[in-house]
């Protein structure tokens, strides 16, 4: 079953990247092949390739029940979270938030996942910043 | 000879303290890297890319250090193998076998030791196989056109689902996508944009490391998440690691072995679509039927650790030749190592022989230092690497996730890409989850706009001429080769992988290949 989705979105897919190739507009001084033809010819082989899955089902994968794939969501989310936040809090403090959630869900006691996330984070921002001088995000405090 | 003199003026380069020292540090990293399950070399190449470029290396000393982590993590996936019987990485599959029946026997020490001499036998034979073979293949490779680079790209495509692929579609699959991803952006051509839709962040094209530390790494993190309380938190402190140095006995019965394993290896390296894990494999099952006279492989025999191990370096190295000569990997670690070049502005292939001779033979005496530092590192420090292999994912995967965002975040400065990593690195999970290979996708977006460019230049000399791209004899082999290479796989894949399989019961779900 999972590989008939997985080939009818890819078939979905290589229309859509069809049409959008086909919306490409052509300039005035194009070379022989133009701008459209090997998208298209990717959007042909995706698509071919799409239906011999669809056709062809591999045996489904083993899916992780519902909880775990709300905690990859849930980690998703932390993350998505962790970029937007990252300029407005500053490289350290919202690296050792993500990293100590990160940890709690792997196993760690919640009240050990706080020095381990201040310990990734720190250790992070020694190493990388202080000694090796790679520019990460400033937040207002200065770090 | 040429060879001598250009080598000594690799290893005059080399021989800096600043060049020493990366190679010192990548070696260290990678064996890490390759030790801990879960972080093979594609994943430890990957995630440190992004800061050899934050670190305004320049390309030679970048090149030394990304290719030490390299060769080390294709050391260092041996260990966990004896140690545990989880292979670090795919290509340590087969160190399983032997490895860890040997540890169990008590001589863990030896495993070790010996495993890493034939590392070393295996990578420094096939580094002497890149240096003699590359340079004839540069040869050839200056009688390719357009059209037979566009045939050459097919074929890369073709066989990189490799001899062990089980199903052709899902690597087709996978290549489409990452060529697509590949022509978002402003087409180079004419300047028009395509596949951007109007978002002003897709104009210059996606950034290739975004896509690799996403599908490589952050991927990884979620199957961890997803496995909370995985078996790689086991229980290895009961094991003795015992005498460290094999008895010249077992070194001397093993010496053949290592010989002709490295030599297959090379060979499964140079060939497209078979990889290292590929050439420890052959390697192990050819010595298993040469010299397994009394039924002891699999139950712990010395050269059942040799064999696979010379293997798996050898190809390492061997899967070098296409890439620097051709500019078209052999396998999924090599494709990392082009995106490396690729980003430091250089393009593999012929010219790259004469225009950045000094870079070529700075890496290749790179390699020999690196497989030196390894030795030396890997038989008296082996200690401190098993004691690595006890941090717990609980601490340890939340540090890749961040090293990642760093990475990235380092090169670009831009929010954008961190989201478009983390959407790599879901699509990555899920793509792992159904089996369909990351590699071509990679590959795709990394040599997209070349392949691109080739079909486009063909067809234009030739005044819109399409079946210019079958006119050469040799262009016609490489199709012939491209076709039968995808084709292959789907009459014979399924034996070879069942074979894999068998040889190993554990089925792991997703592994990266090579």
């Amino acid at each position: 079953m999972s590989d008939r989705i997985l080939g009818a979105f890819g078939l979905a897919l290589a229309i859509f990247y069809a049409w959008a190739a086909l919306q490409i507009q052509e300039s005035f001084l194009s070379d022989e092949v133009g701008p459209k033809t090997f998208p298209l010819i990717i959007a042909t082989i995706l698509g071919l390739s799409s239906i011999a899955i669809f056709i062809k089902p591999d045996p489904d994968p083993t899916w992780p029940p519902m909880a775990r794939i709300v905690e990859i969501l849930a980690a998703v989310v932390v993350m998505f979270l962790y970029a937007m936040f990252l300029r407005q809090v500053g490289f350290v403090i919202a690296t050792a938030v993500a990293s100590a959630y990160l940890s709690w869900r792997l196993g760690s006691s919640p009240l050990m996942s706080l020095p381990i996330g201040v310990a990734i984070s720190v250790g992070i921002y020694v190493v990388f910043h202080l000694i090796f001088g790679l520019s990460l995000a400033r937040g207002p405090l200065g770090f | 000879m040429d060879i001598f003199s250009s080598l000594a003026d690799g290893f005059a380069i080399a021989f800096s303290w600043q060049n020493l020292l990366l190679a010192v540090l990548g070696c260290f990293l990678g064996t890490i890297m390759g030790a801990l399950p879960g972080l093979g070399p594609s994943n430890g190449v990957a995630i440190l890319i992004p800061l050899a470029f934050s670190l305004g290396l320049g390309p030679t000393p970048s090149l030394i250090l990304l290719t030490s982590v390299y060769y080390g993590a294709m050391y260092g996936g041996r260990i966990s193998s004896i140690l545990l019987n989880i292979p670090g990485d795919e290509p340590a599959m087969m160190t399983c076998l032997d490895g860890y029946p040997m540890a169990r026997k008590g001589f863990a020490g030896e495993a070790l030791s010996l495993s890493g001499i034939a590392s070393f036998v295996g990578s420094f034979l096939a580094t002497w196989g890149l240096i003699l073979l590359a340079p004839q293949l540069v040869k050839f490779a200056l009688l390719f056109g357009p059209a037979e680079y566009f045939a050459l790209f097919a074929l890369a495509f073709a066989t990189l689902g490799g001899v062990a692929s089980t199903n052709q579609a899902k690597s087709a699959f996978a290549a489409m996508l990452g060529l697509g991803l590949a022509c978002i952006g402003v087409d180079t051509q004419t300047g028009v944009p395509r596949m951007t839709f109007g978002e002003v962040h897709l104009y210059d094209g996606l950034d290739f490391l975004v896509a690799i530390v996403g599908l490589f790494a952050l991927s990884e993190v979620f199957i961890f998440l997803e496995h909370r309380h995985g078996e790689a938190d086991a229980d290895e402190k009961k094991m003795k690691i015992g005498s460290l140095m094999p008895s010249w006995a077992t070194l001397k019965s093993c010496i053949p072995t290592m010989l002709r394993a490295s030599g297959l290896g090379f060979l499964a390296g140079v060939l497209p679509g078979a990889g290292a894990s590929l050439g420890s494999f052959i390697s192990y099952s050819l010595e298993k039927k040469l010299v397994d006279r009394k039924g002891t492989f699999g139950t712990g025999d010395p050269r059942g650790v040799a064999a696979p191990e010379a293997g798996n370096n050898a190809a390492a190295g061997g899967a070098l030749v296409p890439m620097l000569a051709l500019g078209v990997p052999g396998s999924g670690t090599t494709a990392v190592l082009l995106a490396v070049l690729l980003s430091l502005n250089i393009t593999p292939g012929p010219l790259l022989f004469t225009n950045n001779a000094d870079v070529v033979w700075g890496l290749i005496a790179a390699l020999f230092i690196a497989n030196f530092v390894l030795l030396a590192m890997n038989i008296p420090m082996v200690g401190l690497f098993t004691r690595v292999l006890m941090v717990p994912p609980r601490i340890l995967m939340p540090f890749v996730a961040m090293v990642s965002f760093v990475g990235i975040y380092g090169i670009s400065g831009s929010v954008f890409d961190l989201y478009l990593m983390i959407g790599f690195g879901v699509a990555g999970w899920i793509l792992r989850k159904l089996d369909v290979p990351l590699v071509p996708i990679i590959l795709g977006t990394l040599l997209g706009n070349t392949m691109e460019n080739n079909l486009r230049r063909a067809v234009t000399i030739s005044n819109g001429d399409w079946l210019t791209l079958i006119d050469s004899p040799l262009s016609i082999g490489l199709w012939l080769v491209a076709i039968v290479g995808f084709l292959m796989p789907i009459v014979f894949g399924k034996v070879v992988k069942a074979r894999m399989k068998g040889a190993r019961d554990k089925t792991e779900e997703g592994a990266l290949v090579d």
